[in-house]
This record gives C-alpha cells, structure tokens and sequence, in this order.
C-alpha cells in the first residue's frame, strides 16, 4: 500500500511551502496588509484578500488542537498505518493543519499538549507530521 | 425581508430504505420521473402544474441536470436550481423552492433526491482510485488533495471524530448522552417500517460496546448507508387550496457556510447551524420553545448535539445534560427525528438522506406519521448539514 499512498502535487502557488518542507523548514505566508498568517498557501490573504503576501520560515510548533485515532483505515491507501492518529494542529502563528502524530502513544494524546514538526518523508514528498515537544 | 410563509410543502413521496437492494435498480431520471409522479399524486396535482425544479448533481449527466431532468420528465419550468450542498442539499431546495414560488416566478416545485442504485454498466469503466476518499476532492489543484488527503484526513469519520474529541476536551464528554441519542431514535425508528431498522430496538450499552472507528465514534453513531429516495413538491398558496392535505409552509430559512475542511473552522465545536437556525426562527417570528419537533441532521450522534446546542434549544456546552434530561422519542418531551433519523432509517445513497428530514416534518404536521404521530404537530425545525459541517441551512415548517 505505501506506493499507492496520495501524495501532494504542489501548484505554483504552493511550491515554495512544500519545497521548504523538503529542506526541513516550514513556511507561511503573512500578508503584508493585514499583518495575517495564512494557511494553506493562497494567491489572496484569507483576512483581506490583498495578494500581498510574503513568504517567511516558522519554528513549526504549535498544539494539538484535537485529533482521533481511526481504528478502521480511513481510505485503503492507509492500511499499513492503523491506528492512525489524524490530528489538527494549531501553529503558534494561530493557523491550524492536518497532520499525524508519531513517537507518541495514542493513549498520550491531550489536547493543548505541546507539539513540533517532524519531516517526514514518504516516497517523494516530505509531509509536515508532529511530535510531542 | 424574507418569506411570508405563502408557499407550502403539499405532496411527499418515498422509496422504502433498504440496507441491501435486491429490486430493479433505476437511473436517476427514472427515479425522479418515479418520486415525481408519487409526490404529485400525494399532493393532488398533475404534471401540468409543475413550473419549477430543483435537483443535485445526477450521474447520468454531470452538467445540464435540470435541463436533462425537464427533458425526461416533459417539464416546462420557469425556475430550476442545481443545489450542490452535500447533505444540507434537501433542505436548501426546499428553501429555495418557496423564495421562487413567493417571488411569483413559479407555483409549483419538485425538490427530489433519488438514491436507489442504478443499473450496472455493460463495460464498466476502470476504476478511479480516488473513489475512495468519499467526497473529498482528490484533484489537483484542491486545498484537500493537498493538505488533507495526504495526511489521512479523507472522507467524513475523522472529521467529525475531530469535532467530537475538541468538544470533549472543551466542554466534557457525557458518553451515555451522546449514545443516548442513537438509541432514542432508533426508538422512532420502530414505528417506521420504511427505516432499515425497524425491529432492532438498542441501548445505551449496545452503542457503547459496537465497535470505535474513529475515537470517540463508535459505528452506532455513524448513519448506516441505505438504498432510498425521496421527493417533496412545494407550491403557492392558490395551488395548495386544491391539494389533498394539509398544507405545510415555509415560514422561515437560514443558510450558513464556512469552510469545506472543518479543520479551518473558526472553532470546531460550534457548527454554522447556529446563524442557519438563527435566521430560520427570526424569519418565521418563532422561538425554539415554539417548535413541535426538531429533525435534524444526523450524519453522527455529535452532529446531533452540535444542532440542538447551535439551534439554541439549550446553552453551549449543555447539549448532554439537555439529552438526558429529555425524552427524544417521539411521545417524549423534546423529539427528535422522528422518523429515526438517519441514525435510524437508514443514509439513503446521492443526497437523499437529507431529504428524509423534511420529509418527516411534513409527514408529522399533516398528521401523517402513522406508528410514531406526534400529538399537536404544528411547528418544526428542519436541519441539513453538508460536508463536515461544511453547509448547514434551516427551515421553519408550520402547518396552516
Ligand atoms: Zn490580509
């Protein structure tokens, strides 16, 4: 199942945060109007739609805003993963994302717990996954 | 500002949910020239009367439905709407359906939602392997092929699982309440012979004990998919006069949308039903205490709760204590889908699971609902949710 796992195809407008992952930094964009963090990568601020937008490296820590552990694979493709621990974490800029949890059990998951980014590389991608801090 | 309450439900049609479909199995166009010319005929209306459509996406045609639907059917509508709201879909037709009728456009609408399966292709096409995400997009260029599916988050368990846990760990978590929920309609649900489980009452226990699919869910608070279908024909106050029973008006609506990944919600634990439902009693001049029923939306138990929360029905945070104290059945103290709900009848497939909602509030305010009527029903709340929690609206529904 790994070769089958969905992995992101960056857009134009995406690739600097994905490109910045594979050198094992996160990166946002602030707008430069509005002063507003923006996730995921956009052509406008969320906050004010001004297209002024700049992109700028982040520690990546943040909290976990809440999560579950699936028990039944929540598509084939993540099978080899049960339990999967599907989280939403919320960076100290304020934006929250999807992520997974590892190096932790699922027992230890508290919500409002400390967390930092690992890099976590699957087949030609690096996607943004978390541990505790 | 809105609707006057001058144009009512007056006809209802249905296919019996089934877990297992064994019958013919029919195209959407079949099934809406089926609903159709049942719900025309419940109403006492024919085909001439007709002059509106509202519809979702149908797999025979992805573009052009209403067209595609007029066509079969041998329509001629002055008004036709494509409502892509997922789960929420019925309700918002049924909405917009009265807003048109009001405006004088049209006199009489067809809301239908099929959902039986269709027959099977000669030379299926391959298949896509993105199917199995559900309704989450896949393609490129989406922000959830990007940032959800990657990671896991696909389809609608683990969103509403995320809702649940952040409200367990906001406000406190009463299991046995949200449990509650699913036993108390499946209660309804035995006096519906058309739910897919008539004849299995559950408890408490039984729901804590089913398996957890994604923490804190277990599968007796996740809709079980059904083949079904169902259909409504709203129309103006002049046509209503010569139908068959009771008319039922749309007297209020609200409509609220947010985001399509709820992962982005501005908080997670309180669902857009809130400014929907707010906006429905403020139109209709009603108040929750008003209302004879609530039938909502129930993709999940936790779905549930959110709505009687959101709808103010009790104060945030107070949904479990609210469940407790109430009896949801339908001889109980605050019911609540009557029918079942979703939870009990069955997810019949395309969006017509959300059709079952106002279907039953109809049926309750025309007195019509059989084995579990309702003493006095005159007034309901109807709810319908889209995504995850991505689409909610609201109708007020009150009998003339
Ligand atoms: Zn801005």
């Amino acid at each position: 199942m790994e070769s089958n796992r969905p992995l992101p195809i960056p857009t134009p407008n995406s690739e600097p945060f994905w490109k910045g992952l594979a050198n094992h930094q996160v990166t946002l964009q602030q707008c430069n109007d509005c002063a507003a963090w923006v996730f995921y990568p956009r052509s406008h601020c969320n906050g004010c739609l001004s297209p002024n937008l700049t992109w700028t490296e982040v520690t990546g820590n943040g909290t976990l805003y809440s999560y579950t552990v699936a028990r039944r694979p929540t598509a084939p493709q993540f099978a080899d993963d049960i339990p999967q621990l599907i989280v939403v974490v919320e960076l100290n800029e304020g934006v929250r994302l999807n992520s997974v949890m590892i190096n932790v059990a699922p027992e230890a998951l508290i919500i409002g717990m400390a967390v930092k980014p690992v890099f976590h590389l699957q087949n030609s991608a690096t996607l943004l996954y978390f541990e505790p801090a | 500002m809105g609707l006057k309450g001058r144009a009512a439900v007056t006809g209802v049609a249905d296919y019996k949910n089934v877990r297992k479909y064994t019958g013919k199995r029919k195209f959407f166009l079949e099934q809406w020239a089926e609903l159709t010319q049942l719900a025309l005929a419940d109403a006492g209306l024919s085909k001439q009367d007709v002059d509106g459509l509202c519809c979702a996406a149908i797999p025979e045609s992805t573009m052009f439905a209403p067209a595609t639907i007029a066509e079969y059917l041998g329509l001629q509508v002055n008004f036709a709407e494509t409502v892509d709201l997922g789960g929420a879909s019925p309700v918002s037709m049924i909405w917009r359906a009265a807003a048109a009728i009001e405006m004088g456009i049209c006199e009489a609408v067809v809301c239908a939602a099929p959902g039986l399966p269709i027959p099977s292709h000669p030379n299926p096409p391959p298949k896509d392997p993105t199917r199995v995400y559900g309704s989450t997009s896949a393609k490129w260029g989406s922000p959830q092929a990007e940032y959800d599916v990657p990671y896991g988050n696909v389809a609608q368990n683990a969103g509403y699982a995320l809702i649940a846990q952040r409200y367990a760990a906001i406000y406190g978590y009463d299991e046995r309440a949200l449990a509650k929920i699913a036993v108390d309609q499946r209660t309804n649900a035995q006096g519906n012979p058309n739910a897919v489980f008539y004849g299995e009452p559950i408890t408490i226990d039984d729901v804590l004990q089913s398996k957890m699919i994604a923490d804190p869910l277990h599968i007796l608070e996740i809709v079980m998919p059904c083949a079904g279908g169902s259909a409504v024909v709203v129309v103006s106050e002049r046509l209503a006069k010569k139908c068959k029973h009771r008319p039922v008006f749309v007297t209020g609506f609200g409509e609220r949308l947010t985001t399509r990944s709820v992962t982005y919600a501005e908080d997670m634990t309180v669902s857009p039903v809130g400014p929907a439902a707010a906006g429905a009693f403020a139109m209709s001049g009603k108040k929750p205490k008003d209302v004879d029923v609530l039938e909502a939306y129930d993709c999940y138990t936790i779905t549930v709760l959110l709505t009687i929360e959101d709808s103010g029905f009790c104060s945030k945070g107070e949904g479990t204590a609210f469940v407790n104290e109430n009896d949801l059945t339908f001889s109980g103290s605050f019911p609540v889908n009557t029918h079942g709900g979703q939870l009990g009848a069955g997810q019949a497939a395309g969006m017509a699971g959300g059709m079952s909602q106002p279907v039953e509030g109809v049926r309750q305010i025309m007195g019509r609902a059989d084995g579990r009527q309702i003493a006095n029903c005159n007034a309901a709340l109807i709810t319908g949710t889209g995504g995850i929690m991505s689409e909610q609206s609201a109708i007020i529904l009150e009998g003339a």
